[in-house]
């Protein structure tokens, strides 16, 4: 590895700036082109347009905005969870970044248990959530942190067996290993392009994203911050920059939820054609350039699943809490259940 | 009694969502010379045309106005203000005494406190008040948005004239 000549503490600084690019990059391309801009476009305006050229610099103008107000704890508020709160969901986003891998060497950290570490940390977010709400000493913040909860759970685990088809046919946690295989596996025999899990596990792709929707609390999943009901949810008490803060961390998840999704389903950092040259069974033949070439490719299919999230976003409207919960439970994960019987029984016949 | 059942939509009403809000946004960023642009406006730079009986503001036509206090007495929140003098004008014929006049002095509204109802308007017997579509009258202390009669006259310039009557309308007679 061409990082193993330099110092580990110089390493180590590598890799913070390297995760603060990795999250806040996604975040702010999300937040302008999608959030901003097409979400303007779809409802006939044009969004911001002073800020610097087509309103590029708006972004900034919002961050200026946000780091002048007052930081405002509640009187009643449990000050020192309160504070804490957004910053639990933010480095949420960053400890799953660490498993991405964006290049045959280009990535934080690369262990077997990678699928498994990113379920787990995922679910950290909901913590700093449910204490966001709990110890605002708001009633509204409360009502929103329990059906954040509630939703966090209940989505939690179609995305877990939506992952499983993914596991059973790449047969290897390792996020690394599963984007290999779908850049070299071949289709039912046929080896035109790899196997991108999109098209053998379109269903788990379809919960997945669903299930990332609504982990993501986007419209039609946003009733934690349902604003005609609960003000603003498990936000309504901040301001200032910890509001940023969990403004920054709803974005940045949604970016780094997209570069998962587009690692476990459409062949992470690889484009899977034959004339790529990839090797068998491996990454050792994979060319160099590819530690710079697979971020680029990891961002595209970053923003176009990005795009998916978000169109949805700006279509539908909010679910209600009962309905939420129902979709969950009685279409999710049976479903899912079903996908991970046939790709188990798939498999084994094949 | 159960209700008719709705016709059954040709594509799915999700996918239909979602082709609305992209269809949308196709013609939002389509360029305007093939027909396409936002519904909105860019408003420092572009102006907007306003409906030709938008209520921008309310002008006065000097001339027109006895000082009946009519409008003052009827505005609902008593932001018109009146002052006059009773004056005399030439009489009509030769050898006739002068004719008594009121003379406007002062007529100012208080845009900070008008509602922009139009009472004034409808009740003003003489035709000195008219809708204006100007709207871009706003200042920075509240204070100065009381207009006086010169600036409520110089609005009579945005004043768009009055339509056409409708078909068999009974003109007014000239006397």
């Amino acid at each position: 590895m061409m990082l193993a000549s330099v110092p580990y503490w110089l390493q180590s600084i590598f890799r913070v700036l390297g995760g603060a690019v990795a999250v806040l990059l996604p975040a702010g391309t999300i937040v302008y082109v999608f959030l901003f801009k097409m979400m303007s476009f779809m409802q006939s305006r044009l969004g911001p347009m002073e800020a610097g050229p087509y309103g590029s610099m708006q972004l900034f103008a919002e961050v200026g905005k946000w780091l002048q107000k007052e930081d405002i704890t509640p009187e009643r508020a449990d000050r020192r969870i309160f504070r804490m709160a957004p910053l639990l969901v933010l480095v949420s986003t960053f400890l799953l970044v660490a498993v991405v891998p964006f290049g045959p060497e280009a990535y934080f950290t690369n262990f077997d248990a990678g699928v498994f570490y990113m379920l787990a940390v995922s679910s950290v977010s909901t913590l700093g959530i449910l204490i966001a709400g709990w110890s605002s000493a708001n009633k509204y913040s409360m009502l929103g942190g329990l059906r954040a909860a509630g939703q966090l759970i209940a989505y939690e685990l179609p995305m877990v067996l939506a992952v499983l088809g993914v596991v059973i046919q790449a047969g290897s946690m390792n996020l690394q290993t599963i984007v290999v295989k779908q850049n070299s596996d071949s289709i039912f025999g046929w080896d035109g392009i790899g196997n991108p899990y999109i098209l053998t596990q379109f269903i788990g792709f379809l919960v997945f994203m669903i299930a990332v929707q609504a982990e993501l609390t986007q419209a039609p999943f946003d009733m934690p911050v349902a604003e005609s009901e609960l003000v603003s949810g498990y936000m309504t008490e901040y301001s200032g920059f910890r509001f940023l803060i969990f403004f920054i961390a709803e974005f940045a998840t949604a970016g780094v939820f997209a570069l998962i999704a587009s690692v476990l389903f459409l062949g992470g950092w690889g484009v899977p054609f034959r004339w790529f040259g990839w090797a068998p069974n491996g990454s050792h033949e994979i060319a160099n350039w590819m530690n710079v070439g697979g971020p680029l490719i990891m961002f595209v299919k970053m923003m176009v699943l990005a795009f998916l999230i978000m169109w949805a976003r700006f279509s539908y409207p909010r679910f209600r809490e009962d309905q939420l919960q129902r979709f969950a439970w009685k279409v999710l994960i049976p479903v899912s259940l079903v996908n991970i019987m046939l790709t188990a029984i798939l498999k084994v016949v094949f | 009694m159960a209700l008719p059942k709705p016709p059954k939509p040709k594509a799915p009403g999700l996918l239909k969502g979602l082709g609305v809000t992209l269809n949308t946004l196709a013609q939002t960023v389509k360029p305007k010379k093939l027909g396409g642009g936002a519904q909105t406006v860019q408003y420092p730079h572009e102006k907007e045309t306003p409906p030709i009986r938008a209520r921008g503001v309310i002008a006065l036509r000097e001339d027109n106005c006895t000082v009946c206090m009519l409008c003052a007495r009827s505005c609902p929140d008593w932001c018109i203000f009146i002052e006059g003098h009773k004056d005399l004008a030439p009489p009509r014929r030769a050898g006739g005494a002068p004719r008594k006049v009121n003379k406007l002095d002062r007529f100012d509204i208080d845009f900070a406190l008008c509602m922009y109802c139009g009472i004034c308007v409808e009740v003003c017997p003489f035709d000195a008040l008219f809708w204006s579509p100007e709207y871009e009258y706003s200042e920075p202390h509240i204070a100065d948005l009381l207009h006086d009669k010169s600036k409520l006259g110089e609005w009579m310039e945005t004043v768009p004239a009055a339509p056409d009557l409708e078909a068999g309308a009974e003109k007014k007679k000239g006397k």
